[in-house]
Order: C-alpha cells, then sequence, then structure tokens
C-alpha cells in the first residue's frame, strides 16, 4: 500500500518545550488512521507541521509522495484539514465561504460538489446564513466542509466532534465512512475513544511528542483482552 | 491565479459588505476637514497661488487613499489572526507573492475608492483643475500600494487590536498629518521643513497635488521617484516576511 502520509524524524520545538521529539511514521492510502493522546502530547503540532502551519525544526513531511515545504503546493491541495478551534469569517455566509474556499484551491464553478457537501452535513437550509447566526454544531459542519472542498485525497479532523450534538456525529461520521470508502485516507484525531475504536483501522497513540504505540486497532485490543479502547490508552499512557 | 482572484476577491467583499464603515465614513470625515478648515482659512491663506480650499482638497484625498489603503490589510490580518480564521487562506496552497498581491490591491482599490469619494464630495466647493492626470493617478496608485503593503506588515507583525492602534495612531496619522496635507511646508520653520523632507508621505501628496495645479514643492519626477523607491523597498520586505512565514506560520 502506497504512503499517503509520510513521516520521517519529525522534531518541533517550542522554546525548551519538545513538542515533537522525532516521529516517523507512514500512513497509507484509504486508511482510516486514529491519532491519539492526552492534551500536550503534540498531535495537532503533528497536524500543523503536515498541514504547512507550523514548521519543523527538523524532518521530512509528504502527502502523497509531495514534501509539504518542497512541494507545498501540490502537498497542500491534496490534503484537507479540519482544525480544532471554531473559526470562522464572519463576513461571510455558508456558501461564500465555501466558493471562496474553493477559489483559494483553484478551483471556480464548484457549486455541484458544494451542494452535496452541504447536504451530506446536513446544512442546505443554511446555505444563505451568515457564519455568525450559525450554532456551535453548524459551524462545526461548515469547517469539515471547508475541509472537503477541493476533494482532498488525504482529510484530517483534528476533534472534529467537539461539542458536536449526537445526530450530528452520527451524519458526520457516515458521511466520513463514505468518503473512506470511496478512497480517501482519513487522519482523525479524537478525545472520543470509542469514536476511534469503532472508526479507525490503525491507531498511534502518542504522548509527550513521540508515538508510544502504534498497531492496527485490532492488534492493540488483541494485546489487552477484554479491555475497551479507553483502558488500553489509560494503560499506554501510564506505562 | 484562481487562488490569487479568490483572495483578492473576497478582501473587496471584505470592505464592500460594511462599505458605510469602510467608505463612506472616511469620506464624511474628509468633508468635515474641508468645511471647518476651507471655512476658517479660505480668506486668509493662499499656497502657490492657490486659494486655500483647492490647496486643501487633493491633500485631504491622498491622506485619504493612504489611512484606508493601511486600514484594509491591516485590519483584515489582525482579525484573521485573533479570530483564527487566518487558517482559512494558510492551508491552501496560495503562492506567498500572490497572497502579497490580493492584498494590496484590494488595499489600493479601497483606498482608490475612498479617495474618488472625497474628491467628488469635495469638489462642489471649489473649481478644481487637473493639470496632469497622469500624475494624480500615478501617485494614487503607487501611494496606495505603498500604504497596503504597510497594512501588511503592520496586520502581520502586531497580535492585538491595541497594537495595531498605536501603529495607526504614533505612527501613520503622524506621517500623514505632518506631511503637508493642510499646509505646504515651505511655511513651515528651517529646521521642520528639513525634517518633511525625511517624510516619504510629503512627496506623495507634493506630487499628487502637481497633478492639480502643476506646482509643487518638490519635482515630482523626484518625488515619484522617491516613493516608488519606498513602494520598492517596502514590497521586498512584505514579501520576505511572507516567504519565512513570519508571524505567519509557527
Amino acid at each position: 500500500m502506497a504512503a499517503a502520509v509520510s513521516l520521517v524524524d519529525v522534531v518541533k520545538h517550542y522554546g525548551s518545550l519538545q513538542a515533537l521529539a522525532g516521529i516517523s511514521l507512514d500512513i497509507g492510502e484509504g486508511e482510516f488512521f486514529g491519532l491519539l493522546g492526552p492534551n500536550g502530547a503534540g498531535k495537532t503540532t503533528l497536524i500543523s507541521t503536515l498541514a504547512g502551519l507550523v514548521r519543523p525544526d527538523a524532518g521530512t513531511l509528504k502527502v502523497m509522495g509531495y514534501d509539504v515545504i518542497a512541494d507545498f503546493r501540490e502537498a497542500r491541495r491534496r490534503l484537507g484539514v479540519v482544525p480544532q478551534e471554531l473559526v470562522f469569517d464572519p463576513f461571510f455566509n455558508v456558501r461564500e465561504t465555501l466558493r471562496i474556499q474553493s477559489g483559494y484551491f483553484g478551483i471556480r464553478k464548484n457549486d455541484d460538489w458544494i451542494d452535496e457537501i452541504l447536504a451530506n452535513l446536513d446544512l442546505t437550509s443554511k446555505a444563505e446564513t451568515n457564519m455568525r447566526r450559525l450554532s456551535g454544531g453548524m459551524k462545526r459542519r461548515v469547517l469539515v466542509a471547508q475541509a472537503l472542498v477541493h476533494k482532498p485525497p488525504v482529510i484530517v479532523l483534528d476533534e472534529p466532534t467537539a461539542g458536536v450534538d449526537v445526530e450530528l456525529r452520527q451524519g458526520l461520521w457516515q458521511f466520513i465512512r463514505r468518503l473512506n470508502a470511496e478512497g480517501h485516507t482519513i487522519i482523525l484525531t479524537t478525545h472520543y475513544l470509542e469514536e476511534a475504536e469503532a472508526l479507525c483501522n490503525r491507531i498511534a497513540l502518542m504522548k509527550q511528542g513521540r508515538v508510544v504505540a502504534l498497531d492496527t486497532t485490532a492488534n492493540l485490543m488483541a494485546e489487552h483482552p477484554g479491555a475497551s479502547l479507553e483502558e488500553v490508552f489509560m494503560r499506554t499512557m501510564r506505562a | 491565479m484562481i487562488g490569487f482572484w479568490t483572495l483578492f476577491e473576497k478582501e473587496m467583499l471584505r470592505f464592500w459588505k460594511v462599505a458605510f464603515q469602510t467608505v463612506a465614513a472616511p469620506v464624511l470625515t474628509a468633508l468635515l476637514y474641508l468645511l471647518i478648515f476651507g471655512h476658517v482659512l479660505e480668506d486668509r491663506v493662499r499656497v502657490h497661488g492657490v486659494p486655500y480650499t483647492s490647496f486643501l482638497i487633493p491633500g485631504l484625498v491622498m491622506m485619504q487613499v493612504l489611512q484606508n489603503a493601511f486600514a484594509n490589510s491591516s485590519s483584515s490580518l489582525i482579525q484573521a489572526k485573533i479570530t483564527g480564521s487566518i487558517v482559512f487562506v494558510l492551508l491552501p496552497p496560495i503562492p506567498y507573492s500572490a497572497f502579497f498581491a490580493a492584498y494590496v490591491l484590494a488595499a489600493m482599490v479601497r483606498g482608490l475608492l475612498v479617495g474618488i469619494g472625497v474628491l467628488l464630495a469635495t469638489v462642489w466647493f471649489v473649481d478644481l483643475q487637473v493639470v496632469a492626470p497622469g500624475w494624480i493617478v500615478a501617485f494614487a496608485v503607487v501611494s496606495g500600494a505603498l500604504f497596503g503593503a504597510l497594512g501588511m506588515i503592520a496586520g502581520i507583525w502586531v497580535e492585538k487590536f491595541d497594537q495595531l492602534a498605536a501603529f495607526q495612531n504614533f505612527l501613520i496619522m503622524p506621517l500623514t498629518m505632518l506631511s503637508g496635507v493642510f499646509y505646504s511646508i515651505y511655511t513651515l520653520p528651517g529646521f521642520w521643513q528639513g525634517v518633511s523632507h525625511y517624510n516619504p508621505v510629503f512627496y506623495m501628496i507634493d506630487g499628487f497635488r502637481y497633478g492639480f495645479f502643476g506646482v509643487s514643492d518638490v519635482s515630482p519626477l523626484l518625488s515619484f521617484g522617491i516613493v516608488f523607491a519606498c513602494f520598492a523597498g517596502v514590497t521586498l520586505l512584505t514579501l520576505q516576511l511572507l516567504k519565512r512565514g513570519w508571524k505567519l506560520r509557527g
């Protein structure tokens, strides 16, 4: 299986704090990959480095074979990121937001796909609503939609269901599963470990900037018979 | 190119959606300046043989071009940084040169729109001549672009709104107000005349005014050379900052 994402010895410091301590990792095309760890483990830094929002001190990162620094344009075209923070531009409505985001990725006349995303995320009725007037859950859906406008082969979801009601979670996961089934690689970080257990084929557990466990979900669970992923997570973090 | 045009259109829409605040309000401010200073000084002051109100109008137009071009790029960037929505323009594959061009062009357009608005609102009060329209356009465009680029540097550099306010109040405002908008620098004492020659905004106002009256404190060619050199310098600096991702990419 070809690597959708390839990380080699990625190091990042913030002053004296070592956020990433030499991460090496390959994520295959079409995987549903979980990146789990406690707060401060380095998950968001790793994602930000992959997305070009943070520059690594050392190491190489590739998306679909393209280096995120040397070939940043090609790498970014192939990556969609749902950021953790609930951010939005208050000047625009939902449809304008998605058209603008499409344009940033070099795509005009993208309304057919935008309509499909809106329908799948149950946002059709809110298409002409200003972003300021949306609830937190609705804003979260728009963030997901923004990450998908350019149909990236690799989709990173950084805690996409934080503060989202059960109904939306179900709808969101159904849509993401469909994208994964169509061949999109999904990288998920979440604190809802039952979601990771249900969705992810393979999981990396991170602690203090390092990957401390990396295996298929089934193998991780098999090492701790009868334990839930939450218990596996707790035991690994205490070790 | 689509990324550039989209970012440019987004920046245009951003200020156009609040045009009452971003275009109409500065036009009103300039009109008030004209009414107050014109009323007080019209019968007492002539500059280069030009009645005071006529002399004042090009200065007010250029002052608003500069201040609004600066405000557009700086406020857009600081708002995006503080709200976190800057990620939407950092994640896509937009080259830093296109990023620069989109912000500066939109800032320049806002500045020019306000400038045209000021001109249209004030021209009824005087018989304003136009001697060299080419110089008028050249100074307005390059000066607006220069202040749009300066606004980008400020927007990238500052981290809080009060820092941006300090930048505006302690740098941009004095540079524009003390540049000869309201007076000819040759009415100043010798020392302050000398100081004024170190203010690049003086050359923008003086060259712009030449386009209307055909008279200026300094040759328009020299003024344009200085303004263009400043624009080139600020452009190179801004492009370097964007290339390095300074204060934008961790």
